[in-house]
């Protein structure tokens, strides 16, 4: 015999005028495409200086204010003013311009060594350089990093050798990460640089992970992480965020909003109706977003979200609001989706302009030094380039040993692995 | 008729797919205006508006999620994973959801959903650009697993995963997008003009699914291979000369088994070939079932040829990836046997 199956009630129509209007659904979209004229009016900032600066044991709540404003210290006409402007020793500031410069060299040469076929992609950061270099500065050489691709200016400020930088992009004989990574995927373990990966922001909440190691351990090292604005969409930088604001861990969470996520603007990534900045007051994170472009904005925001770090107040968000003023990557065309004349049009200027130029008036650079240390870099840049050369590129030259390839899978090669490496022919 | 590319190919089928059926929408990272980082969309937001085929947020675990929300209204969502080392986040949404909606709710609610990803090295793109993860989801009961390997196949598969009322992963070989490929890495960039399969209907169409195709009959052994590896097998057939049948499985899940049992019960030998790592890959699936089904006719033991059981290395892309000389050495091998 058959049990009879329950027979449910049928669901209900929709209910005649509650729902007259047929719902909508919105899909965000730039203010303008190719073919029309960039147009960032929408875009509206307070003026440099005049952003409050709230003492470093500021609530979340007392300080919505900051993730939705901009903090700003250079101003047009390159002078640092306001609460922001950080004290900072020109030599500092005189270093942190050298780093932002040889980005650009470095960025430059290996974009078109991929071009001439000497490795298969590369990825450049033109115009986020600030973000990167004021940041490392503001930090202590020994505190944790666990960055994004565009990044090779925290590398540079921890003095890592470029050469080494070079032979991973060219995956040649002396890539200490023996030929395994794609290009600008370093890791650094001795520059507190932790390995980068191609699975977007999974770094964002493993940081949070070392800082909390750090606070459990009683060590006084902080941890500091980025990610793009497109990548806050994904669940890890969420997982940061929760793990962030339980543990009060000592961990500064930076956001690079530069605008786009490959042909994506910023709104696909957070429908543009609030700042990223401001998804951390939900978590009850003191939240800030300043302007990217400007190398003082970005060093005293580090340097105050540091010092929260430090004495156990726990992480802070920030959003640095920046410009991509290049391709994604060498495999992209950003003329098919974005207005030809954005770079031009972009409010917030060029970070190295506006620290030249405050510098210069400070006294402390002038033109001539300027053009000459353009000069030194480009020369540092190719003689390293010809020195990784000689050992080799993807191409041609000297290679990993190719049996190097079954190390690392784990500590030590079990039974199939040796196998196979034999099968393979060692 | 026209001739296509397998991007052209995949093109055509959801545009075939969204004129016939309101019902199906597109979404992914980059798939809308911009038409998708291998273009596999392009102007398919033009022509049906931003409604139907839209830029998601990068967050393959809300893709899948919202497409199974879509699915259980009543839409028939057909989905971008922009690379399928990317598809992880989403693995709870595939694996507890999507997979075993129909299963736990009765049959009451369903999980319509396409997944198209693509997949397979030969692009020096890495350890994330490279990997060919079918094995993971093969493993999962409720999902659906499809590979092409022709643009023709690819139109006729996709337009029946689309068609099929259960969650299907679309993997798509991306070294086969612009052009065959017998994985000399020293061959020159070939395309799909003039291939038989690269002329593709420009209408509806099926491929069905689970149902193998024989790409060369033989009698000396027969090659199971799917993707890129159908490829592979056959330069490896024509430069060693031996009289192979190669089956390109074409789908996973469901699987034809009643080829592949034909097939080796008249060759008496059987080489598996996939560019996934070895341990645990479909490979062993497919010899446990030929070692089941056609022991007392196998002259050889069954043998694979995989990918090493190692990360997708960025230089040796070329000493990883299971090109026709492995392939070869091996289908030798087992005919000495
Ligand atoms: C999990 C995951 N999904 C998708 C991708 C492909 N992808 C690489 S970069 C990128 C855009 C990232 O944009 P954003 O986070 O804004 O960083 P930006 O490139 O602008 O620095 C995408 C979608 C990926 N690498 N990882
Ligand atoms: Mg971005």
């Amino acid at each position: 015999m058959t049990k009879p199956v329950s027979k449910a009630k049928p669901a209900p129509a929709p209910v005649a005028g509650h729902n007259a209007v047929p719902l909508k659904l919105r899909v965000p979209e730039p203010k303008a495409r190719p073919g029309q004229p960039a147009d960032f009016s929408h875009m509206t900032f307070p003026a440099a200086g005049a952003t409050r600066r709230p003492d470093v044991s500021s609530k979340s709540d007392d300080m919505r204010d900051l993730a939705y404003g901009l903090v700003r210290v250079l101003d047009e006409s390159g002078t640092a003013v306001g609460p922001w402007a950080p004290k900072i020793d020109p030599e500092v500031m005189k270093r942190g311009l050298r780093v932002m410069m040889m980005c650009r060299v470095y960025d430059d040469r290996m974009y078109r060594a991929q071009r001439q076929g000497k490795t298969s992609f590369y990825m450049k950061g033109t115009g986020e350089e600030a973000v990167t270099a004021a940041a490392a500065l503001a930090l202590d050489d020994s505190d944790m990093l666990f960055p994004a691709y565009r990044q090779p200016g925290l590398l540079f400020v921890r003095n890592w050798p470029m050469l080494d930088m070079m032979n991973q992009i060219y995956s040649n004989a002396g890539d200490r990460l023996k030929g395994r990574q794609l290009p600008v995927m370093y890791s650094a373990k001795d520059a507190g640089f932790f390995s980068i990966s191609g699975n977007l922001a999974t770094q964002f909440a493993q940081a949070v992970g070392w800082a909390m190691a750090s606070a459990i351990s009683g060590d006084t090292r902080i941890c500091a992480t980025w990610i793009g604005d497109g990548s806050t969409a994904e669940g890890d930088f969420h997982h940061a965020l929760t793990f962030a604001s339980v543990y009060k861990a000592p961990v500064i969470l930076n956001i690079t909003n530069n605008q786009w996520a490959i042909s994506s603007f910023q709104g696909i990534a957070g429908g543009g109706e609030a700042p990223f900045a401001a998804r951390g007051i939900g978590y009850g994170l003191p939240s800030l977003r300043i302007d990217g472009n400007d190398f003082l904005a970005v060093y005293a925001a580090t340097q105050w979200a540091a010092e929260r770090a430090r004495t156990n107040q726990g992480a802070t968000l920030i959003e640095h609001f920046t410009y991509r003023m290049e391709g994604h990557s060498t495999s992209d065309d950003p003329s098919r989706y974005r207005a030809a004349d954005e770079r031009q049009k972009w409010p917030l200027g060029d970070p190295i302009e506006r620290l030249k130029q405050h510098l210069i008036k400070l006294g402390h650079w002038s033109e001539k030094e300027h053009v000459q240390q353009q000069e030194d870099l480009e020369k540092e840049v190719k003689d390293t380039q010809r020195q990784a050369e000689a050992i080799g590129t993807l191409q041609s030259g000297e290679k990993p040993h190719p049996s190097t390839m079954f190390e690392d899978v784990y500590k030590e090669p079990d039974q199939r692995l040796r196998k196979q490496r034999q099968q393979f022919g060692f | 008729m026209s001739s296509m590319n397998m991007i052209q190919a995949i093109n055509s089928a959801h545009a075939v797919m969204m004129e016939k059926d309101p019902k199906v929408v597109v979404f992914g990272e980059d798939v809308g205006y911009f038409g998708g980082v291998f273009r596999a969309t392009e102007g398919l937001q033009a022509k049906f508006g931003i409604n139907r085929c839209f830029d998601a947020p990068i967050s393959e675990g809300g893709i899948v999620a919202a497409a199974i929300g879509m699915g259980a209204y009543g839409l028939r969502p057909l989905i971008e994973i922009q690379f399928a080392d990317y598809i992880y986040p989403a693995f709870d949404q595939l694996t507890s959801e999507a997979a075993r909606l129909r299963y736990r709710s009765g049959g009451e609610f369903t999980a319509p959903l396409t997944v198209r990803t693509p997949y397979g090295g030969g692009i020096f793109g890495g350890q994330t650009h490279s990997q060919s993860p079918e094995a993971l989801f093969t493993h999962v009961v409720g999902l659906k697993v499809v590979v092409p390997s022709t643009p023709y196949d690819a139109k006729g598969l996709l337009i029946s995963s689309v068609e099929d009322d259960d969650p299907v992963i679309f993997l798509e070989p991306k070294r086969l997008y612009t052009g065959p490929f017998e994985g000399h890495s020293t061959d020159g960039v070939k395309t799909w003009a003039g291939h038989p399969a690269g002329e593709v209907p420009d209408g509806h169409y099926n491929v069905p699914l689970g149902k193998a195709n024989i790409v060369r009959e033989g009698n000396a052994m027969t090659v199971l291979c799917y993707g890129t590896m159908v490829h592979v097998a056959l330069a490896a057939t024509r430069e060693t000369g031996i009289d192979a049948e190669v089956v390109d499985l074409r789908s996973l899940v469901p699987l034809d088994a009643e080829t592949i049992i034909a097939s080796v019960n008249k060759t008496g030998r059987c080489l598996v070939v996939h560019e996934a790592t070895y341990t645990s890959g479909f490979g062993a699936e497919l010899a446990a079932i030929v070692q089941q089904e056609c022991f007392y006719n196998l002259e050889a033991p069954i043998d694979r040829v995989c990918g090493w059981d190692t990360p997708y290395p960025h230089v040796f892309e070329w000493q990883y990836f299971p090109g026709p000389d492995r392939v070869g050495a091996a289908m030798k091998k087992m005919m000495e046997a």
